[in-house]
């Protein structure tokens, strides 16, 4: 349970994480954008050192941003293996009836890089920014939906309430399956059957307490007027400064080179004799 | 024989990231068999992550627990047969509840036991009765309990796994006065009726003076003092510093000591005081 590293904030006061976290987010989403336009390896090249660079910024350690892939590497392998074999192409060679392709390898390269480098921007973002921080920046980003209607303030409440959870969760889980550990529960042997049965133990009380946790909490939030209607005031208001116009600056200019960068098919794993 | 032994316990939580924190640090003490030790400290001192340790519920970061002279760890697969002997009641334990009624809960241990199912049935019916779990309340939903009800069913259910040595982490916290009382004469019947080894965590001084017959007292993560009740509640001025307290009646007796009475300091009990003050009404003939 202690490995949950997904949305795990790790305080600090770097350039990241004193960034603006609706530039962060967009930051990512930029990000997210060029992975796709990238088309060589030089260019993943690039892209790892610009995520390389915001690490080593932000200290959050190289350990930590490994880590986070490790939920993922099931996925990553199954892709890549459909991607090699099921890519029409150059043979490259034969396994009973599959045949693998360059064009196919060259492809589930391509796709783990991107997935790999997605997922560890994101993760850069949860380990730098708080998720109060998170979530109030996403607000904000989707403050013109409000026109449309959309329950901005209130999905964000949600969210926040949500993330909020998370851990308490987590650590509540933790607490009952000690508990039942120390009545002789076991939940390490036996067939799927058994080990599904083990778990009883533990949700029941989970859900009760969740229940439980969940009226108190809106008993509290009503007991302190909490209203959806009406305008909101904050404690932290987000404001721009410099060293956010900057790194939208950089994000953005790497858009053209790497719209350059394709055209020019720079260190393709293909054999140019192929290609 | 001493039963439980620790020794360089040291535990740090989150190891290796920026939350890394130790909670306790080269703890060293050894228990009595058939004793009944009172572990208090102030909150955050390291109480609850010490006592996980004892049934192997939590692994040392570094150091040994031993009972009866063996490493509770040196084979991990029997890890969950040492669990029955150590028996252990959480902070809260009404929240682990989960069975339809009262009695297959408290059965929940026993059942994990292996035992016979005459033999888990007379082992709930007794730990029920010795927690005051009545006969009526055995068929109904735990979740229909209150509180105080509750808490005495999940006791019920470690003790109907009998072990021979039960640690207590704060079972009367947020009881009224006579649920705690009652709550903590059925563990000290539990103790003295099978000689089991106990250790109760609580904040009540009058509790562990009433009960233990000695005390640990920790402080960030460390043993600040051990010895036999009268020992450590002589130490006053020691246990304040600790931000923690004599039991009331001592403080009265202190005062009565330092107002010029010949009464005696070492009064840790209601009973204890009562006792000495009748002798000194008897001596002074204002009774007989
Ligand atoms: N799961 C955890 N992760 C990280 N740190 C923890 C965890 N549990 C406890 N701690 C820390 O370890 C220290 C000891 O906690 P512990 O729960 O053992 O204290 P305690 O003496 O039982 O306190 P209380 O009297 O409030 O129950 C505390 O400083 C706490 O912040
Ligand atoms: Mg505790």
């Amino acid at each position: 349970m202690k490995d949950i590293t997904l949305g795990q904030f790790f305080p600090g006061d770097t350039l990241i994480h004193r960034l603006d976290a609706r530039v962060k987010l967009v930051l990512v989403i930029l990000f997210i954008v060029e992975l796709f336009l990238v088309k060589t390896l030089c260019g993943f090249a690039f892209m790892g050192v610009l995520l390389a660079l915001a690490v080593a910024i932000s200290k959050v350690p190289p350990k930590m941003m490994l880590r986070s892939l490790k939920p993922l590497l099931l996925l990553l392998a199954f892709t890549s293996v459909l991607n090699l074999f099921y890519t029409k192409g150059d043979p490259l060679f034969t396994i009973w009836k599959l045949t693998a392709s360059w064009q196919g390898l060259e492809l589930a390269l391509f796709m783990m890089l991107r997935i790999s480098l997605l997922i560890m921007a994101s993760s850069l973002l949860t380990y730098t920014t708080s998720p109060i921080m998170l979530t109030d920046g996403m607000e904000r980003l989707m403050g013109p939906l409000k026109a449309l209607h959309v329950p901005v303030g209130e999905l964000a409440m949600m969210m926040t309430i949500a993330l909020r959870f998370i851990p308490l969760l987590v650590e509540e889980t933790d607490k009952i399956m000690s508990a039942q550990k120390a009545r002789g529960a076991d939940f390490e042997s036996g067939g799927v059957l058994k080990r599904a049965k083990a778990l009883i133990p533990i949700l029941v009380p989970l859900f009760v307490s969740s229940f439980r946790r969940a009226d108190e909490l809106a008993v509290a939030m009503e007991c302190r007027c909490y209203h959806t209607s009406g305008p909101r005031s904050r404690l932290k208001v987000m404001k721009m400064c410099f060293r956010d116009y900057v790194a939208l600056a950089v994000m953005l200019a790497a858009i053209p080179a790497i719209l350059l960068g394709t055209n020019q098919v720079l260190f393709s794993i293909i054999p140019s004799a192929l290609g | 024989m001493s039963r439980l032994e620790v020794k360089g316990l040291t535990h740090v939580y989150s190891k290796g990231t920026p939350f890394e924190r130790t909670a306790i640090e080269d703890l060293n003490f050894t228990v009595e068999s058939g004793g009944f030790v009172g572990i208090i400290g102030h909150t955050g001192s390291g109480k609850s992550t010490m006592v996980q340790h004892l049934n192997g519920l939590m692994k040392p970061t570094s150091g040994q627990v031993l009972l009866d002279g063996k490493d509770i760890w040196e084979k991990p697969e029997e890890i969950r047969a040492l669990r029955f002997r150590v028996g252990l009641v959480f902070q809260y334990p009404e929240y682990q509840l989960f069975e339809e009624t009262v009695y297959k809960d408290i059965s929940f241990g026993p059942r994990n036991m292996g035992l016979e199912e005459r033999e888990i049935d007379a082992r709930v019916r007794e730990a029920a009765l010795l927690c005051g779990v009545g006969d009526e309340l055995l068929e109904r939903s735990p979740f229909e309990l209150s509180g105080g009800q509750r808490r005495r069913v999940a006791i019920a259910g470690v003790l109907a796994m009998q072990p021979e040595v039960l640690i207590m982490d704060e079972p009367t916290a947020g009881l009224d006065p006579r649920g705690r009382d009652e709550i903590l004469s059925h563990v000290h019947r539990y103790h003295e009726q099978r000689g089991a080894t106990v250790l109760l965590v609580s904040h009540s001084m009058e509790d562990v003076a009433r009960h233990a017959t000695s005390v640990l007292v920790m402080e960030h993560g460390k043993i600040a003092m051990h010895g036999s009740v009268s020992e450590v509640f002589s130490r006053g001025e020691r246990l304040s510093e600790l931000g923690l307290a004599v039991p009331q009646v001592t403080a009265v007796f202190a005062r009565l000591a330092r107002a010029g009475l010949p009464v005696p300091t070492d009064v840790f009990t209601v009973e204890q005081g009562e006792a000495a003050l009748r002798r000194l009404l008897r001596e002074r003939g204002v009774i007989s």
